[in-house]
């Protein structure tokens, strides 16, 4: 049982913060940053090698890079970082103890000595696989051990967070239903544990294959199971991201819900639909059939596509609600103009959703269509999508919580205010580029994980037309601009966690307590957040049958 | 909820926010669903392919 003494009192929102509690979300953050500044410079090393006029790294690096990064950001940064997320959600918001910190430290080293030794295999360099290490290419054999330990722990994290939802219960530290940041929680758990679970069916085996137990791994099958876990762990990130722009609008406004019902059914959708979607992924292999693609990618997907457009109004929506009830009720945009836009939380918040939803969100409904994923199936319009989604989406909205997460965790000062206050546009609008230019160097046919698009030594050369070389040479400089936004993130952080002044009393926060609080705004009054929608559905549409006729345009009836 | 009502005495609480307020349904949900729709019936397509004489 927990003691008294192994609580404090946060000043700020007056939640009981249970000190171990506070230690692994601070473990689990302070790793997850480490792994973005490795991973992103990898990025930038490969984006500088895409761009022809550089051409940075030498062929087998490029795909050496091009694997530390995909493993190093998308598995190890963010995962680290969902962990604490878990944790903040589960101990924090519900005023309870953790369950059993133990294997909670337990889960953190399996997931940090499973990272390194993946990291250590990539490094050597017989593994440049790829981050979706397709068989029958092989690895070696302690880079499928590395990723199975780093499962396995992050899986006994997510049983910690569903411990410490029991806990609460019983103790009974929080009334009614539970608030909605810890539901958006709740959903990336549930899915987290879907995607782990098809990660250990197919892991085990390869690695098994790789020492030599099992003679052979049919690739259909790998990449069916597989995806299961590769794309299902992007919806772990859509869910936390958007309990993270919950939460942050609920610390830093004080904005409750539009409603707390149709938020939550949103993220009902998400667990019941979301992972079906992993089939996008395997809309060109000839042996699945069309009612499993349609099924899995259109049907089911637009479902949990609609759980998204639910809170891409909502939050909005929210904002605006909590804005006008402060008195910014001028005209249709006042309460937006006057947000609090020089606070990095805010405006990286609001960046990631913006992003997400036009960016990620709109070019992911255009890749998960059967008809017309044919066009960008495995060019670089995938990468800029996904860059559009798990980058400008859920890094930029880690990211800014992490600004919250220095004084109210960390209890310290952040560093460096000025440059703070704009890193949030400058990585925005870097990746904003990268995502851009990729998709636009996609429809031009360039591409993915392709080391030379000169085919200087190809048996078959191909002339990619002059645009392409331009879109990739933009690309590279809005790397160099991500990268630098990256670096000035990471030394803010680092910077305050390690010398930043320390915190003693409350800070200057206007939501504080809201975010543990479960009720709605309830108002319908947001004429704002309702143009906006109108202009998201109206770029929609537009693009969405834009490609529609490109297509009918890549074989005319003649 | 608690309330200080006799169990039972309560307003019978709205199927969906049983259900909502149910993590570990929710759990089962979420993974049977995929389990099902993706995983089992395109495992079921595959080994359904003709194998190369
Ligand atoms: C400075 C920031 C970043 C830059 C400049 C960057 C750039 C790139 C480039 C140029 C590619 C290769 C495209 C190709 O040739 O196929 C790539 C791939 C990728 N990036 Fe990033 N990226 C950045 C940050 C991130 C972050 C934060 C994430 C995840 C959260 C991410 C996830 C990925 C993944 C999963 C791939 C695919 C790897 C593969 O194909 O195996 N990137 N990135
Ligand atoms: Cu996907």
């Amino acid at each position: 049982m927990a003691t008294v003494s192994e609580f404090r009192i946060c000043p700020t929102t007056g939640l009981k913060v249970h000190s171990a509690a506070e230690k692994l979300i601070k473990a689990n953050a302070v790793v997850a940053v480490v792994f973005l500044a490795i991973g992103g410079l990898f990025g930038l090393m490969v984006a500088l090698t895409r761009w022809q006029a550089v051409h940075l790294l030498p062929a087998d690096w490029f795909y050496l890079a091009l694997t530390a990064h995909g493993f190093d950001v998308l598995l190890a940064w963010i995962i680290f970082f969902e962990i604490a997320v878990l944790y903040f959600a589960s101990a924090i918001l519900l005023n309870c103890r953790l369950a059993a910190p133990k294997v909670a430290w337990a889960a953190f080293w399996l997931m940090l000595i499973g990272a390194l030794v993946a990291n250590v295999a990539v490094l050597q360099g017989g593994s440049s696989v790829m981050f979706t290490s397709y068989v029958p290419m092989k690895a070696a054999p302690h880079f499928y051990l590395g990723l199975i330990l780093f499962a396995v722990g992050a899986l006994l994290g997510v049983a910690v967070f569903f411990g410490t939802l029991v806990i609460a219960k019983e103790e009974k530290t929080y009334e009614g239903s539970l608030p909605l940041v810890t539901f958006g929680a709740v959903t990336a758990a549930i899915i987290a544990v879907y995607t782990i679970a098809s990660g250990a069916i197919i892991l085990i085996p390869t690695f098994l294959w790789s020492i030599g137990l099992v003679s052979h791994i049919d690739t259909l099958m790998y990449k069916l199971v597989w995806w299961g876990m590769g794309h299902s762990s992007q919806q772990i990130n859509v869910s936390a991201h958007v309990a993270v722009w919950y939460a942050i609008a609920a610390l830093v406004l004080g904005a409750k819900p539009i409603s707390e019902k149709v938020s939550r059914l949103a993220f009902l959708f998400y667990i019941l639909f979301l992972q079906l979607a992993s089939a996008h992924h395997l809309l060109a292999e000839p042996g699945l059939s069309a009612e499993w693609k349609v099924f899995n990618t259109s049907y089911a997907m637009y479902l949990a596509v609609l759980g998204s457009m639910i809170h891409g109004m909502t939050v909005p929506g929210s904002i605006e609600a909590a804005q006008r009830a402060r008195g910014f009720n001028n005209g249709l945009f006042q309460w937006l103009r006057k947000a609090p836009w020089g606070n990095p939380a805010f405006s990286g918040m609001f960046l990631s959703l913006v992003m997400f939803g036009f960016i990620g969100g709109i070019s992911g409904v255009v890749l998960g269509t059967e008809q017309i994923n044919v066009m960008m199936h495995n060019t670089l319009y995938v990468p800029g999508h996904f860059h559009g989604t798990v980058v400008a989406g859920t890094t930029l909205a880690f990211m800014a919580i992490t600004y919250l997460l220095v004084p109210l965790i960390f209890r310290r000062e952040v560093m460096f205010p000025k440059l703070a206050k704009i890193q949030p546009y400058l990585f925005g609008l870097g990746v904003l580029g990268i995502s851009v230019f990729m998709m636009g160097a996609g429809t031009l046919g360039v591409a993915r994980r392709h080391w030379d698009m000169n085919f200087a030594d190809a048996a078959l050369t191909f002339d990619y037309p002059p645009a392409a070389f331009l879109m990739m040479a933009l690309n590279g400089l809005s790397a160099v601009m991500a990268a630098t936004g990256g670096l000035i993130f990471i030394v803010v952080v680092v910077g305050s966690v390690l010398f930043g002044k320390k915190v003693e009393g409350k800070i200057d926060l206007t939501g504080g307590a809201a975010v543990a609080k479960y009720g709605s705004a309830g108002t319908l009054k947001i004429p704002g957040t309702a143009v906006l929608v109108a202009v998201f559905f109206t770029c929609f549409v537009l693009y969405y049958f834009v490609n529609w006729k490109y297509l009918s345009e890549l074989w005319p009836l003649r | 909820m608690a309330s200080p009502n006799k169990p039972g005495d309560d307003e019978r609480v709205p199927f969906m926010q049983r259900l909502l307020d149910n993590p570990f349904l929710l759990l089962f949900l979420g993974v049977a669903s995929p389990a099902v729709l993706y995983t089992i019936w395109g495992i079921m397509e595959i080994i359904q392919i003709p194998i190369a004489k």
